[in-house]
């Protein structure tokens, strides 16, 4: 229409600049110059504040560095196992809870839900608490006579990692739900409907309504996920401190010692941690070109 | 046959809702028993909550991490909320090209994982001085894309009559913005609070890394500084974790219906 074409006026265009302007200030200052500033330091090296240009050995350094590298390890082992098992099962929570004919569905929902209200910290102390040597699991594992002695789960590398997955599967799934429940709202109830008529399972509609119509949804939820995990810091921390070693770190983990726990050498920490960026970003590209293929 | 199905539906849902529920009720189970009753296995209630309160109280900062945290997180929601808001509400209602492609940048940034800027943040607030303040602690996520885009989107549904209406009335664009959007957009503000407020509160990396004395730690830090010992006091070790968790669990519950709906909004 006419009246939708008239352009902003010029006042409005500059009130609209200025509506833009705190946010555009505090996200250029806070996240991209220090990105800069990053990448810099990534190329020089040296103990604390005496830095000098050391071209690419921070780069090189690090692949001969066995506890980056088991770090990364870790990381990519997380990712592998806990998101695809975390996301099938948020999907599947969610197919079920949108049925019509199901009771206590705010229930369930506000249950499943709850591990969110938990911050990170607090969930990996009561998880590190629970898989203790003189914790809950050992103490029923005990009582009924499944072990003859405790067994250290945060002691083994296997066990310890399985931990991190289990409770990071505990905190996340409800969110992914939430967010799949909100999208399958968008779908017409009917359709679910008109596909049982004609003689689909469940299971059936599932496969062919469900998860494609919902693909916009998974693709953010397997990046965000992604992006998570590659990020976990909390956990290792808190839950295995790591170990038993490193067996357990991850990469922000062990990129926080570097820089704050042992001598600080940022040269080197910046370009660990761009090597978590490059792989953040590689990972969305791949998942948003795979994503659309499908279409 | 639906009988059985059905019933298995119900079985697995009963199931994980225990599974999602059991680690928190031991943890106030916990809290409420002495670390030897909870080593145990004790799973009832007991009755050393004050205790324990009393012993967490007198070998750590507890009031001032709890002061620090409810006061870094409610000022950083307060400030985030309105940044990002005014920055979505530009970003749609004023949108031309420029703006468009402003926008797909600022959205870049939510790919810079935190780590890769931590340390050239850090650098940059010791030397300004901005460790161990509240500033310090807010600064780097007062403006996130995320917010800006959940804002953007409620801005779509905003509409324009109003705005013209508002104008030919003799209001500024700044007094629209406050008098007109901001009262009818409460499900937005109210999922934007959650997720605000909630990640201000759990935040841990960053106050670990600017926090240096002991007057300005937080909750999560506290919590973590417990198991640093030795010997783990159980029960007051959960009293811990049971304070850091009730301000987020009580904005949880307030605001679940809206959080879901402010997705809702996100997610079309």
């Amino acid at each position: 229409m006419f009246k939708n074409k008239i352009p902003l006026s010029v006042k409005q265009n500059r009130a609209g600049w200025m509506f833009l302007l705190p946010a555009v200030i505090l996200i250029t200052v806070m996240n991209f110059y220090p990105m800069f500033n990053a990448l810099l330091l990534s190329f020089q090296s040296g103990k604390g504040a005496s830095l000098e240009y050391a071209g690419l050995y921070n780069y090189t350094r690090m692949f001969s560095d066995k506890v980056f590298m088991q770090s990364m390890f870790n990381c990519f082992f997380y990712l592998v196992i806990q998101v695809p098992i975390m996301l099938v099962l948020a999907l599947i929570l969610a197919s079920v809870l949108n049925r019509k004919d199901l009771r206590f569905k705010g229930l369930f929902r506000t249950a499943i839900f709850l591990p969110c209200a938990t911050s990170l910290v607090s969930y990996s102390t009561i998880f590190r608490s629970l898989f203790s040597t003189d914790g809950l699991i050992n103490t029923v594992l005990l009582k009924t006579g499944i072990l003859q002695t405790a067994y250290d789960f945060l002691g083994h590398p296997m066990s310890a990692r399985f931990v991190i997955i289990i409770a990071l599967i505990w905190r996340w799934t409800g969110y992914n739900m939430v967010f799949y429940l909100a999208a399958l709202q968008n779908i017409d109830y009917s359709v679910y409907e008109a596909a049982k008529i004609d003689g689909a399972s469940a299971w059936d509609s599932f496969w062919k309504i469900t998860v494609p119509l919902l693909k916009p949804t998974i693709l953010l939820t397997l990046i965000m996920s992604t992006n998570g995990t590659l990020q976990l810091f909390d956990e290792s921390v808190n839950l295995t401190s790591g170990g038993p070693g490193s067996m357990s770190m991850t990469m922000s983990h062990y990129i926080y010692d570097t820089s704050f726990r042992f001598v600080p050498n940022f040269g080197y920490s910046a370009a660990m941690s761009f090597v978590i960026l490059v792989l953040v970003m590689v990972l969305a590209i791949i998942q948003m070109k795979v994503g659309d293929k499908r279409d | 046959m639906i009988k059985v199905k059905k019933f298995f539906i119900y079985a697995m849902l009963i199931i994980i809702s225990i599974i999602s529920v059991f680690p928190l009720y031991w943890m106030m189970a916990a809290s409420t028993n002495t670390s030897f009753d909870v080593i145990r296995g004790k799973l009832i209630p007991g009755t050393y909550l004050m205790e324990n309160i009393k012993n967490l109280l007198a070998s750590n900062n507890l009031k001032g991490a709890l002061w620090n945290s409810f006061r870094y997180a409610s000022i950083q929601t307060i400030v985030s909320l309105i940044i990002c808001s005014l920055a979505g509400y530009g970003f749609e209602v004023y949108h031309d090209k420029h703006k468009d492609r402003l926008m797909t940048v600022l959205l870049s940034a939510m790919m810079v994982p935190f780590v890769a800027i931590m340390i050239p943040l850090f650098r940059m607030f010791s030397s300004a001085g901005l460790l161990n303040t509240a500033i310090g602690f807010m600064l780097p996520t007062l403006a996130t894309p995320l917010l800006i885009m959940l804002f953007r989107q409620s801005a779509r549904s905003f509409p324009r009559d109003i705005i013209e209406a508002a104008r030919l009335e003799g209001l500024s664009e700044i007094q629209i913005f406050f008098r007109m959007f901001i009262p009818s957009m409460k499900s937005t503000y109210a999922a934007a609070m959650t997720i605000t407020f909630m990640n201000a509160w759990n935040n841990y990396l960053w106050p670990k890394v600017i926090m240096t004395t002991d007057d300005s730690i937080t909750m999560p830090m506290l919590v973590a500084n417990l198991k640093e010992g030795y010997v783990t006091d159980y029960g007051m070790l959960m009293v811990a974790v049971l304070l850091c968790t009730i301000p987020t669990a009580i904005i949880f519950f307030l605001l679940q219906k809206s959080f879901a709906e402010g997705i809702t909004g996100a997610v079309k």
